[in-house]
C-alpha cells in the first residue's frame, strides 16, 4: 500500500483530526503553527492529487474498502481536484498571511479554540469536494457550516455576531433545503452515492418528485452559494468577520457550494435528461445576470472597502454561474477558469486589507487616504488583485473574462446581449477599483491614522510575513495571466467531464 | 534570415526599459543625478537597439520573437514590420531628447515625486515598444492597457483634486473603450477568423461581409480610444494636466499614436485594404475622421489655453492619420505613416516649447504671449517651426505627409478628404498665426509681465532646438522612412 492511493481520505483526515489537537496548544503561537503546517500539508496533498489527475487518472477511494454503493466512496477527478487546489490554497494563504492580524484581532487564549474551528472549515469544505456521496457532503456542509459560523463571530467586531445569525438562518435553510432534496432523491432511487443516483435515475424521472428534489437542491445551494437574490447573508458576514477568516471564505467559500450545485444537476440529474434547460437558462441565468450587474453597481457605492468587495463577490459567484447556465463545454471551462481566478484576485484584494487593517483601524474607504504612501507594497498588491478583477490583460482575470466573452459570442445574437452585461461589470468594476486605488495614491493622509490601541503611531509599512504572503499572491495573479496552463487545463478537463455526463 | 541575434534584440528593447524603471527607483535612493543618468543611458541604449533593426528590416527580414502561448491560438509574440518599425524608432529616438528635456523641465520647476515620473516614464516606453512590435492583436492589446495604466501617474502627477479628477476622465475614457468595444472587437475576430495575427493582405476577407465588417471597424476605431477618434477624444484635454514633458512624448507621440498606430495596422493587416475598399460599409470611417478634423479644428480656435489648444490640435492631427489610412489607397497609407512621424517632430516641439515657456515664466494662457518672442527667442522660433509644420508650410515636415495624403486622396478620387485637408489647413492657420503673429510683434502688457524672465533652462532650450531641427530636415531627408513604409504596401498594389 503506498501513500498516493490514500491521498484522497488523507486530505479530509488531516485537518479533521489535527483540529482537537490544536485546541490542546495553549502556549502563545504554538497553535498557528499546527494549524499552517496541516493546511500546508493539506495544500501539497491538493497539489499532487492535481498532478496525478492531470496525468490522466481519476482518483478512487472506498471507505473501509466497501464497495461504491453501498459504502462511501470518495473520488477525486478535475472538477475536485480544481477546487481543492483552491480551498487548500486559499486557507494557506490566509493562515500564513495573516498571523499578526489573527494576533491583533484574536485574543490569545481563544486562539486554539480558533484555529480548531479553522481547521473544522478547511475539513468540512474539502470533504464536500472529495466525497462521492450526496449525505456525506451534507455531513461536511453542516461541518464548515458551524465552522464558519464561529470563525465569523470570532473577532472583535461585535458586528459580526448578528451577520453571523444572518447567515446561520439562511445557511441552515440551504442546508435543510438540500437535505430535504437529497431525501426526496433517496426515497426514490434508495442510494446516496452520485454516480448510483445518476445510475438509477431515468428508471424513476417520470415522478413528480424527482423536479422537486432538483428544485430543492438548486435552491438550498444557490443559498449556500450567494446567488444573487439570496446572497444576503455575505455582505455582513466577509464585511465582520476577522480578515483571515474573509481572505479564506471569500475564495472558496461559496465556490464549493457552486461545485455541488453543479455535480447534482451535471451529473445527476441530467442523466435523466429533466429539466435541465429549465433549471439553468431559465432559473439561473437570469439571476446570474442579475447579479452581475446590481451587485456590482452596489459594489460602486459602497463606502467600506471589504463591504465592496463583499458585493464584488456575489457579482463573480454571477460570472460563474453564467457560464454554467449556458450549458457548453466553453461555458463550463470559463466557469471553472473563473472560479480559480477569481479565487486568486480575491485572496489578493482581502490579503492586502488585512495588511492595511494593522494600520488602520477604520476600513471605510475615504480613511485610506495616502496609504500607498506608508505602505507601497500592500497598495501595490491591491493594485494588481484590482487590475486582475477588472480583467486587465497580463492577469489571470483577463483569461476567464476571454473565456467567457467568447463562450457567451457563441450564443448568437441573445449571447451579445450577454457579453454587454459582463463588459458592463467590468466597467463597474474599474469604477469601484479605482475609486479605492485613487484614494490609496493620490489622496493626502488623514491625520487621526491610529491603531486599535488608538495610539498615535506612525503609519508603516505591515509585518514582512503578511506583506510577503500578499505579494507573491499578487505574483501569482500575474503568473497565471501570463502562464494559464494548469488551471485552463484542469477547467477544460473540469468542463469536459461535466457536458460529458451531459450525452 | 532572422537569427536568434534579432530575436535577443526584440528581447532586449522590451527588457531594458522595463528593467530601467527598476534601476531608476533603486538610483534614486543614491543620488537623483544618478537616476537621470540612468533615464539617458537607457533612452540612447533603446534608441541604438532599435535604430539598429533597420537595416535588417531594409534588406527585406522580418525579425520575430515568440514569447509564450496563452491559450491555444493565442500567443504573445513580436514581429519587426515596417510601420511598427517607424513607430518604435520614433518613440525611442525622441525619448533621448524629451529625457534632456525633462531634466531641465522637472527640476526648473521643482516638481515633486520625480522618481515615480521617470519611473514610470521608462515603463510607458516599454510598453510602447510592445505595442510597435506586436506580433498578434492580443499582444497589441496586451501592452496597449500596460500603456494606459503606466501614463495614469504621469497624469495624475500633481495629485491635487482637480488633476486626479482629470486623469480619472484619462484613465476612464481609455479603459472603458478599450474593455467595452475593443476587447469584443477582439473576441468577434478570433472566432471569425480563427487567429489574431497580423497577416498582409488581413484575415477577415471573405469571412465577415456587410454591415457586420462596418460594425467590427467601428468596435475597433472607438475601442482604441488612444486614436481620440470624436467622440472618444475627452481624455486627450484632460491629460493636459500633466507636467509638459508627459504632454510631449506620450500626449503628442507615444500614446496618441499607439492610438493611431493600432488602427493603421488593424486596418492593413486584419482587415486587408482591398478587402475594405471593397465593402461599402467600412466608408463612414473616412467620414468620421474627417468630421474629427473639422470639429477639433473649430475647437482649437476657440481654446485660451495654449496646452489645451495643442491638446485639440492633436486631436484633429490623429484623425488626418486615421483618415489617409482610410482612404485605402497605398499612396495614402504611406501618408498616413509619414504623418505620424511628421506630426511628432512638430507636435512635441510646440509641447517643448510651451513647457519652455511655462517654467521661465509660469505662462500658460495664450492671451499673456504678448511680446514673448523677443524673451525667449529660441523658444518662439522653435514653436514657430513647428506651427508651421502642422499648417504644412514648406519647408517643414507637414508638408511631405499632406503631400502624400493628397496624392492618395486623389488617386481614389475622394474629394471629401481633399476638401477635408484643405479646410482643416485653413483652420490650422487661422489658429497659429495670431499666435506666433502676437508672441513677435505684440507689445507685452505691464500688469502681466511682472516677473521679468528670460529663456528657460538650458537643457529645455536646447531639447526644443534639436526637434525644431528635426522637423525641418524631415522635409529634405524622409527617403528611407518611406523607402520602409512603401514595403507595407508593396505586397498590396
Amino acid at each position: 500500500m503506498d501513500i498516493e492511493s490514500h491521498l484522497p481520505i488523507l486530505q479530509v483526515i488531516i485537518p479533521l483530526l489535527f483540529s482537537p489537537l490544536v485546541v490542546l496548544l495553549q502556549p502563545r503561537g504554538l497553535a498557528w503553527v499546527a494549524t499552517t503546517a496541516v493546511c500546508i500539508l493539506s495544500f501539497a496533498i491538493a497539489i499532487n492529487m492535481a498532478i496525478l489527475v492531470l496525468g490522466g487518472q481519476t482518483l478512487e477511494y472506498e471507505l473501509g474498502g466497501w464497495q461504491p454503493p453501498f459504502g462511501i466512496a470518495l473520488r477525486i477527478d478535475a472538477i475536485s481536484s480544481l477546487l481543492l487546489l483552491i480551498v487548500t490554497g486559499a486557507a494557506t494563504a490566509a493562515v500564513l498571511g495573516c498571523r499578526e492580524s489573527l494576533n491583533q484581532q484574536i485574543e490569545s487564549h481563544r486562539q486554539p479554540l480558533f484555529f480548531a474551528a479553522w481547521l473544522l472549515l478547511l475539513a468540512g469544505l474539502v470533504g464536500m469536494v472529495v466525497t462521492a456521496d450526496a449525505f456525506n457532503i451534507f455531513v461536511f456542509m453542516e461541518i464548515s457550516s458551524l465552522a464558519g459560523y464561529i470563525l465569523i463571530a470570532g473577532g472583535p467586531d461585535r458586528r459580526a455576531l448578528l451577520a453571523v445569525f444572518k447567515y446561520l438562518i439562511m445557511g441552515t435553510i440551504g442546508a435543510t433545503f438540500y437535505l430535504i432534496g437529497v431525501g426526496l432523491v433517496y426515497m426514490m432511487t434508495g442510494t446516496l452515492n452520485l454516480d448510483d443516483m445518476a445510475r438509477l435515475l431515468p428508471g424513476v424521472a417520470d415522478q413528480t418528485t424527482i423536479p422537486f428534489a432538483a428544485a430543492f437542491i438548486t435552491v438550498g445551494l444557490a443559498l449556500k452559494a450567494a446567488m444573487f437574490p439570496l446572497h444576503v447573508w455575505l455582505p455582513n458576514a466577509y464585511t465582520h468577520a476577522p480578515h483571515a477568516v474573509t481572505v479564506f471564505m471569500a475564495a472558496c467559500g461559496t465556490k464549493v457550494a457552486v461545485y455541488v450545485l453543479l455535480r447534482f444537476d451535471f451529473v445527476v440529474f441530467q442523466s435523466a435528461d429533466l429539466y435541465h434547460g429549465l433549471q439553468f437558462s431559465l432559473f439561473l441565468m437570469p439571476f446570474a445576470l442579475l447579479g452581475i450587474v446590481v451587485a456590482s453597481a452596489v459594489a460602486m457605492f459602497e463606502g467600506q472597502i471589504k463591504r465592496m468587495l463583499a458585493f464584488s463577490s456575489v457579482a463573480q459567484v454571477g460570472y460563474i454561474l453564467l457560464g454554467a447556465s449556458l450549458l457548453t463545454q466553453d461555458g463550463l471551462t470559463a466557469s471553472f477558469a473563473h472560479m480559480f481566478n477569481h479565487a486568486l484576485a480575491k485572496s489578493t484584494l482581502f490579503l492586502s486589507i488585512a495588511c492595511l487593517g494593522m494600520r488602520f483601524m477604520d476600513l471605510r474607504i475615504d480613511q485610506l487616504s495616502g496609504a500607498a504612501k506608508s505602505m507601497p507594497f500592500t497598495a501595490a498588491a491591491f493594485l494588481i488583485g484590482g487590475l486582475s478583477l477588472i480583467g486587465v490583460p497580463g492577469t489571470a482575470g483577463f483569461i476567464s473574462k476571454w473565456l467567457l466573452i467568447e463562450a457567451l459570442m457563441e450564443q448568437g445574437e441573445q449571447g451579445l446581449l450577454m457579453v454587454g452585461i459582463v463588459l458592463l461589470s467590468s466597467l463597474m468594476a474599474v469604477v469601484y477599483i479605482w475609486r479605492t486605488v485613487e484614494v490609496l495614491y493620490f489622496r493626502t493622509p488623514v491625520q487621526q491614522d491610529t491603531t486599535q490601541q488608538g495610539s498615535e503611531v506612525v503609519l508603516s509599512e505591515a509585518p514582512a510575513l503578511m506583506v510577503g504572503v500578499t505579494l507573491l499572491m499578487a505574483a501569482l495573479n500575474i503568473v497565471f495571466g501570463v502562464m494559464p496552463d494548469v488551471p485552463l487545463s484542469l477547467a477544460e478537463a473540469a468542463a469536459e467531464i461535466l457536458s460529458g455526463a451531459r450525452q | 534570415m532572422s537569427g536568434t541575434n534579432e530575436t535577443m534584440v526584440i528581447a532586449w528593447i522590451l527588457a531594458v526599459p522595463f528593467t530601467a524603471a527598476f534601476l531608476i527607483i533603486l538610483a534614486a535612493r543614491i543620488h537623483e543625478n544618478l537616476r537621470e543618468a540612468v533615464t539617458l543611458v537607457t533612452a540612447v541604449t533603446l534608441a541604438v537597439l532599435v535604430w539598429g533593426l533597420i537595416p535588417d528590416l531594409l534588406a527585406g527580414e522580418r525579425p520575430h520573437l515568440f514569447a509564450f502561448g496563452l491559450m491555444d491560438g493565442l500567443d504573445i509574440k513580436f514581429t519587426v514590420e515596417p510601420l511598427g518599425m517607424m513607430f518604435a524608432a520614433l518613440a525611442s529616438g525622441l525619448w533621448i531628447i524629451n529625457s534632456i528635456y525633462s531634466i531641465g523641465y522637472m527640476r526648473g520647476n521643482k516638481e515633486k515625486n520625480q522618481t515615480r515620473f521617470y519611473a514610470c516614464f521608462a515603463l510607458a516606453l516599454s510598453a510602447t515598444m510592445g505595442i510597435a512590435f506586436a506580433g498578434n492583436l492580443l499582444t497589441l492589446f496586451l501592452f496597449y492597457e500596460i500603456l494606459t495604466l503606466s501614463t495614469y501617474p504621469l497624469v495624475a502627477h500633481k495629485g491635487d483634486a482637480k488633476t486626479v479628477a482629470s486623469a480619472r476622465i484619462y484613465l476612464g475614457v481609455l479603459l472603458t473603450t478599450s474593455i467595452g468595444l475593443f476587447l469584443p472587437a477582439m473576441i468577434w475576430t478570433y472566432q471569425t477568423a480563427g487567429t489574431l495575427d497580423f497577416t498582409a493582405g488581413g484575415i477577415l476577407a471573405g469571412k465577415l461581409d456587410g454591415p457586420a465588417v462596418g460594425l467590427l471597424l467601428g468596435l475597433f476605431v472607438f475601442g482604441i480610444g488612444k486614436a481620440a477618434v470624436m467622440p472618444v477624444h475627452r481624455w486627450l484635454p484632460a491629460a493636459m494636466v500633466a507636467p509638459t514633458p508627459v504632454s510631449a512624448l506620450l500626449h503628442a507621440v507615444a500614446v496618441v499614436k499607439a492610438g493611431v498606430f493600432s488602427i493603421t495596422k488593424i486596418i492593413v493587416y486584419i482587415f486587408g485594404i482591398d478587402f475594405l475598399f471593397e465593402t461599402p460599409e467600412s466608408g463612414w470611417l473616412l467620414y468620421a475622421a474627417a468630421f474629427t478634423i473639422i470639429t477639433a479644428s473649430f475647437v482649437a480656435l476657440r481654446q485660451t489655453n495654449i496646452k489645451r489648444l495643442l491638446a485639440y490640435s492633436t486631436i484633429a492631427q490623429l484623425s488626418y492619420v486615421i483618415m489617409a489610412a482610410a482612404i485605402l489607397k497605398p499612396l495614402a497609407e504611406i501618408g498616413a505613416a509619414i504623418h505620424m512621424v511628421a506630426h511628432a517632430f512638430g507636435k512635441i516641439t510646440l509641447f517643448f516649447a510651451a513647457g519652455a515657456i511655462y517654467v521661465a515664466s509660469k505662462k500658460t494662457e495664450i492671451n499673456q504671449l504678448y511680446g514673448i518672442g523677443r524673451r525667449m527667442p529660441w523658444t518662439m522660433t522653435a514653436f514657430t517651426i513647428g506651427a508651421l509644420s502642422m499648417i504644412g508650410v514648406p519647408p517643414t515636415a507637414g508638408f511631405v505627409s499632406k503631400w502624400f495624403i493628397l496624392g492618395g486622396a486623389f488617386e481614389a478620387g475622394n474629394y471629401v478628404a481633399i476638401a477635408t485637408i484643405i479646410i482643416s489647413t485653413v483652420l490650422n492657420a487661422a489658429y497659429f498665426l495670431p499666435i506666433i503673429f502676437m508672441a513677435w510683434f505684440g507689445t507685452e502688457s505691464k500688469q502681466l509681465s511682472a516677473n521679468d524672465h528670460g529663456e528657460a533652462p538650458l537643457l529645455a532650450v536646447a531639447a526644443l532646438t534639436i526637434t525644431a531641427f528635426l522637423t525641418i530636415a524631415f522635409f529634405a531627408f524622409n527617403g528611407p522612412l518611406i523607402e520602409l513604409e512603401r514595403q507595407v504596401v508593396t505586397g498590396l498594389e
